[in-house]
């Protein structure tokens, strides 16, 4: 037996815990408002087009997204425009954002609602993109990047391959192992519309071997679909990088710095390339996402498909109650997800998961001195030597971490899980990283 | 016996004499030319190396002065804040210039989102110190511009000047502060701002820099700036200004006539040092102008050193 394909540099493993892995997708219903943050996508945000008083319907542009970096935002749902104001982020921190209230589910007309999977694609290159772009298509797998900038290949550079990010290598999450189950068919359509943006002859689609139900259930789709491998993946965290399953799907290394296209690759998620599946065949722009809800004292670990902006409470009522323990609510994963300061705050386009983490699992332990033992080093799925960054991070050597490529860090956290003195370890090459990026900001 | 030492004597006599003669043209043609004036400045620096200056230590700050002397014959832009006008007026002195007297300077925090004014939200965990937290969530209050009180501004200030109230939860400034600004530089919020000394002390400030309208603001702290204005229109020399829900007091303006203080409805405006207040009436029948702070200086000068700790507010020393 051949062994599985996976990344070669460092990787951790964590418990698996996907109690949600068998819980069907299931339609939330509307709230009565919804909050819709301007920013939810990387880059600038988008400008809003609305005012307050105006009618709304489902699809319907409600903020435009001008700089280059940037993706349109449509109303999930139709109403009046209630205001436009400041609301709370996960972080507590307030933002603007769109508040509607809504009535009904009245939906533009040229959206097509039909659940027919449609197969042929007749929309052009160019129009791909334009269309990715009109309906504020970003990636889901949760650093929001504006998929249209991504079609746009830089000048010089040909994409060889498009990966595709079928990972899910967080612990708990499983909205896109349900979502390649349920919507297989319209996942690779969207890869292929994918693989004909970007003029590539060969797509991969990376899913860890835990989720061989979903390998299983691809492959035998992908036997329609010319150019589509379904490639099984070793479990390791976190496979879900785009550096680390270049790595395991093809055997590439992306230079340090440099985007995945140096290498030939163009990486998406499969819950982007249903998204572009949505927009691209049924016009239906970026208005829900799959949405895991889950922890180890949930009643009922659910997936649901909510709207943009749907308050995560109701989330949580859908899944039977917050649990009287609950020390932390974490938006995303357990690895790279952030704790959020109040159940109030609504569904972005980025948010993949709300997992609820027991009040002793979420106790931060004391931090000992470091021994040197060198685990977060050999953790490390980039190579680098977390301990001696953060020690400069701390020391505030930034020019000497800059040179130890802290830029590359991408935050995923093995460094600090494997930790066995508790080092904040994650902590202190952010804050280097943010400094770092400061200073190299500030000398252009 | 005789002939070694005389032979010892003699080769490293000799050996000596060469090497100095070598070492002294060696020292003639690599000789550094220094103004002998900035060993005299460093002299009179106070050696505090606390780069309050905005200079990396006292030798760069003495040199890049008496450049500046010799250049520009002025001393403008540059002074220690840590000497002083002592210090920067013997320096003056050294350099043969005068210095324009600069008014001490004091660090002042501007937030009072203690335990018991913003209650805690949620609870933080993570590594004690500001600059994680800021980066993680708003504020264990859910005031996002207030202070987060893990005392990076204690850890950044080299003379033991700014302490934190354990009661509070938020930072407390004493009398050694020497207006360096490192805490400026370590509050990630941007609360800490250097403020004039003021006569005897005194000081009226804004305690607030929440700029969020007066809903949100006073929703998660109840001595917020909520932004009413009262105290601009209150002012009789024009020193507030708003902007952004938020008042600012300029201190080279305000004359400390304690006006603003008593219109604010979420005692925001502090006031430091000052003697308890006469009764009510007096106050408001003050003449529009021409009584300004020394009035009220005069008449509170017996007993202000006595009287400042009960008349501080509780959180602020």
């Amino acid at each position: 037996m051949k062994s599985l394909k996976t990344f070669a540099r460092g990787g951790v493993h964590p418990d698996e815990n996907k109690f949600s892995a068998n819980a069907a997708i299931e339609a939330l219903p509307l709230p009565k408002q919804l909050v819709i943050p301007l920013g939810q996508n990387l880059g600038a945000p988008p400008k809003a087009l609305v005012k307050k008083g105006d009618i709304v319907k489902v699809g319907q542009l409600i903020a435009k997204g001008e700089a280059f970096i940037s993706a349109n935002l449509h109303s999930p749902a139709s109403g009046k425009i209630a205001k436009i104001d400041d609301a709370l982020d996960a972080s507590g921190y307030r933002r603007q954002a769109i508040f509607i209230d809504v009535d009904d589910d009245i939906w533009e007309e040229h959206i097509d609602r039909s659940e027919d999977i449609n197969r042929t694609i007749s929309l052009s290159k160019e129009e791909i993109v334009a269309r990715v772009k009109e309906c504020g298509v970003v990636g889901l797998g949760g650093a929001t990047f504006p998929t249209h900038v991504k079609l746009m290949i830089p000048g010089g550079k040909t994409a060889e391959y498009l990966v595709v990010n079928g990972v899910e290598c967080e612990p708990y999450l499983t909205s896109d192992h349900r979502l390649m189950l349920e919507k297989g068919e319209e996942v690779l359509i969207g890869i292929k519309i994918l693989m004909k943006a970007l003029g590539v002859e060969k797509a991969i689609v990376g899913i860890e071997n835990n989720k061989t139900d979903a390998i299983q259930h691809l492959k035998k789709l992908a036997e329609n679909y010319n150019g589509i491998e379904i490639q099984a993946l070793y479990v390791k965290y976190p496979q879900g990088g785009e550096k680390q399953l270049i790595k395991a799907v093809l055997n590439r290394e992306v230079p340090s710095g440099k985007l995945p296209i140096e290498v030939g690759c163009v990486v998406s998620n499969v819950g982007t390339a249903f998204a572009v599946y949505e927009a691209v065949q049924k016009n239906k722009p970026l208005i829900d996402r799959v949405v895991t809800v889950t922890g180890k004292a949930v009643k009922k670990p659910s997936n649901f498909l909510v709207r943009i902006g749907t308050p995560v409470s109701d989330l949580l009522k859908a899944a039977e109650g917050l649990p009287e323990n609950t020390g932390k609510i974490i938006n995303g994963g357990p690895m790279m997800g952030k704790s959020v300061s109040s159940p109030d705050i609504p569904v972005v386009k980025g948010s993949s998961g709300i997992l609820l983490l027991p009040r002793e699992e979420s106790k931060r332990p004391q931090p000992k001195p470091c021994i040197r033992c060198s685990k977060c080093t050999v953790v490390c799925p980039m190579g680098l030597e977390p301990y001696l960054l953060a020690k400069m991070s701390k020391l505030e050597l930034y020019e000497k971490a800059e040179k130890d490529s802290i830029m590359d860090c991408m935050e995923c956290g093995s460094c600090q899980f494997t930790c066995p003195s508790n080092l904040p370890l994650l902590d202190y090459l952010r804050l280097g990283k943010q400094r770092v990026g400061h200073l190299i900001r500030t000398r252009k | 016996m005789n002939d070694i030492l005389l032979f010892t004597l003699l080769t490293l006599g000799l050996l000596g004499t060469v090497m100095a003669v070598i070492l002294y043209f060696v020292a003639q043609k690599f000789k550094v030319i220094e103004d002998p004036k900035i060993d005299l400045v460093e002299d009179v620096l106070p050696k505090a190396n606390c780069g309050g200056c905005g200079f990396p230590g006292c030798r760069n700050f003495a040199e890049v002065s008496v450049k500046a002397a010799n250049e520009t014959q002025s001393l403008e832009g540059l002074n220690c804040p840590v000497g002083g006008n002592a210090v920067m007026k013997a320096m003056a002195a050294i350099l043969g210039l005068e210095v324009e007297e600069k008014e001490p300077m004091i660090a002042v925090i501007r937030c009072n989102g203690s335990k018991a004014n913003s209650p805690a939200k949620v609870q933080y965990d993570g590594p004690a110190s500001c600059a994680f937290a800021h980066n993680l969530f708003s504020g264990e209050g859910g005031c996002q511009f207030g202070c987060l009180g893990l005392g990076d501004c204690v850890a950044s200030c080299d003379f033991d000047a700014i302490h934190m109230n354990p009661e509070t939860g938020l930072p407390v400034v004493n009398d050694k502060c020497v207006a360096c600004g490192a805490c400026v530089k370590a509050c990630p919020r941007g609360i800490i701002e250097l403020r004039n000394k003021g006569k005897k002390d005194r000081r009226i400030f804004v305690s607030c820099i929440n700029k969020e309208k007066g809903g949100p603001a006073k929703k998660n702290c109840s001595v917020a700036c909520i932004g009413c204005s009262k105290c601009f229109q209150v002012c009789p020399y024009e020193a507030i200004t708003m902007e952004n829900n938020l008042a600012y007091i300029d201190f080279e303006k305000c004359k400390l006539c304690r006006k603003c203080v008593e219109v604010c409805p979420t005692d925001a405006i502090h006031e430091l040092n000052f003697p308890l207040r006469k009764p009510k009436p007096e106050v408001a029948d003050a003449p529009p102008k021409e009584r300004p702070a020394k009035v009220v200086a005069e008449a509170a000068a017996p007993k202000a050193d006595e009287t400042s700790n009960e008349t501080k507010p509780d959180n602020i020393a």
